[in-house]
């Protein structure tokens, strides 16, 4: 059902504004090529924010610094039941897609898609985005340059979505470490 | 989103050093600049077909219809955008979008809807709340079908991939709902302190 949904949800859209803008009679052909213009323009604008955003964080995963605090907080983690090598994702999910899933992909395959840490580092994955490319790629493409309190927001959404994701996970799928 | 900036490359310079990865630290940086490019030429095309559609969206009144069915939750949400906006309108085409798993549409529709509160901003170099609004449900990332996720259980042999489905909405709720409140809270605040700033 909801695999059904997925498949015809773009071409049921796509139809549905075509076929209302045929009987409304715009020239559909013009107005498309006519927005489709601006694709080049928003691409090449953000290409700074990105840069400055996927260097930062590219250095930041080759510095190795993930992988330190993920020993310094594992006596924490294994406190509430949470999975080591789900860390990484938690802290990755925010900064980076790209990173995100091979992470999740590493663990899927390594640990089993039926480990409980593979579950739990589905729902993260699933039930977030990554919150810093948004912002940079969305407020630099308007020209922002004090964000107030949007960062602050996201932040705190993601570690609440995370802690969510936690704790649901430990109900739905019962954790056995240790 | 200066400091940020800076302290992700101090820390990775001295987290680099420290873990003698300093040689990886700037190959990062070739391989991340040419990865930014690469993102962004590879949205140019996605980017160009849904702006088109949206604008026939727009131009046969479906953005308005729309815009009118949400009124009585935008006017709550974005209380600073006139609501006969067209911002409202692809605010919510973009968390339909969002909520389908429609990654490739989501985001040329999102900066569409950047671009029309940015027209409502009364100071363009700060966000405004609604922008902050749109920003925290975006970062939110609420999600229905998590496709790619499945997509990935499925490829790894998972026994029953859907099971992770209930999880997600739940956990994706939670989080959506909250960074709404946070939002509203953040947003008396702030106005608050720029006020006794001014």
């Amino acid at each position: 059902m909801i695999n059904l949904i997925s498949l015809w949800a773009i071409p049921a859209i796509l139809f549905i504004i075509l076929t209302l803008g045929l009987v409304k009679k715009i020239p559909i052909y013009e107005e498309f090529t006519e927005g489709a213009k601006d694709g080049f323009k928003v691409a090449v604008n953000i290409i700074p924010y990105l840069v400055a955003i996927i260097v930062g964080v590219s250095m930041l995963r080759a510095s190795g610094v993930i992988d330190s605090l993920g020993h310094l907080l594992a006596p924490l983690l294994e406190k509430f039941m949470i999975p080591v090598e789900t860390l990484p994702v938690m802290i990755v999910r925010s900064l980076s897609g790209a990173a995100t899933l091979g992470l999740f992909s590493d663990i899927a395959h390594h640990f089993g898609p039926d480990s409980y840490a593979a579950k739990l580092t589905a729902v993260i994955v699933g039930s977030s985005e990554t919150t810093f490319y948004v912002l940079a790629v969305y407020f630099g493409s308007v020209g922002i340059k004090k964000v107030r309190y949007a960062m602050l927001t996201g932040i705190i959404a993601d570690f609440i979505g995370i802690v969510a994701a936690i704790m649901v996970c430990s109900y739905f799928f019962h954790p056995s470490i240790g | 989103m200066n400091y940020i900036f800076y302290f992700l490359i101090v820390i990775s310079i001295i987290a680099g050093a420290v873990n003698g990865k300093l040689p990886d630290v700037v190959n990062s940086i070739l391989t991340g600049a040419e990865l930014s490019v690469k993102v962004a030429f590879s949205l140019i095309g996605i980017m160009a077909f849904w702006l088109g559609m949206m604008r026939i969206a727009e131009k046969a009144g479906l953005i308005n219809i729309i815009a009118k069915c949400i009124k009585p939750i935008t006017k709550w949400l974005f209380k600073d955008i006139p609501q006969d906006s067209h911002a409202l309108g692809n605010v919510a085409l973009s968390f339909s979008a969002n909520a389908l798993g429609l990654a490739n549409a989501a985001t040329p529709i999102g900066l569409k809807v950047m671009e029309e509160l940015q027209q409502e901003n009364k100071n363009k170099e700060s966000a405004s709340d609604a922008m902050c609004m749109f920003l925290g449900m975006c970062t939110a990332g609420f999600q229905l079908v998590p496709a790619t996720v499945i997509a990935i259980l499925v490829g790894a042999g998972a026994k029953n991939p859907t099971e992770i489905i209930a999880p997600t909405m739940i956990v994706t709720s939670i989080a959506f709902i909250s960074a709404i409140i946070v939002a509203k809270i953040f947003s008396k605040i702030w106005k608050k302190q720029e006020v006794i700033n001014d």
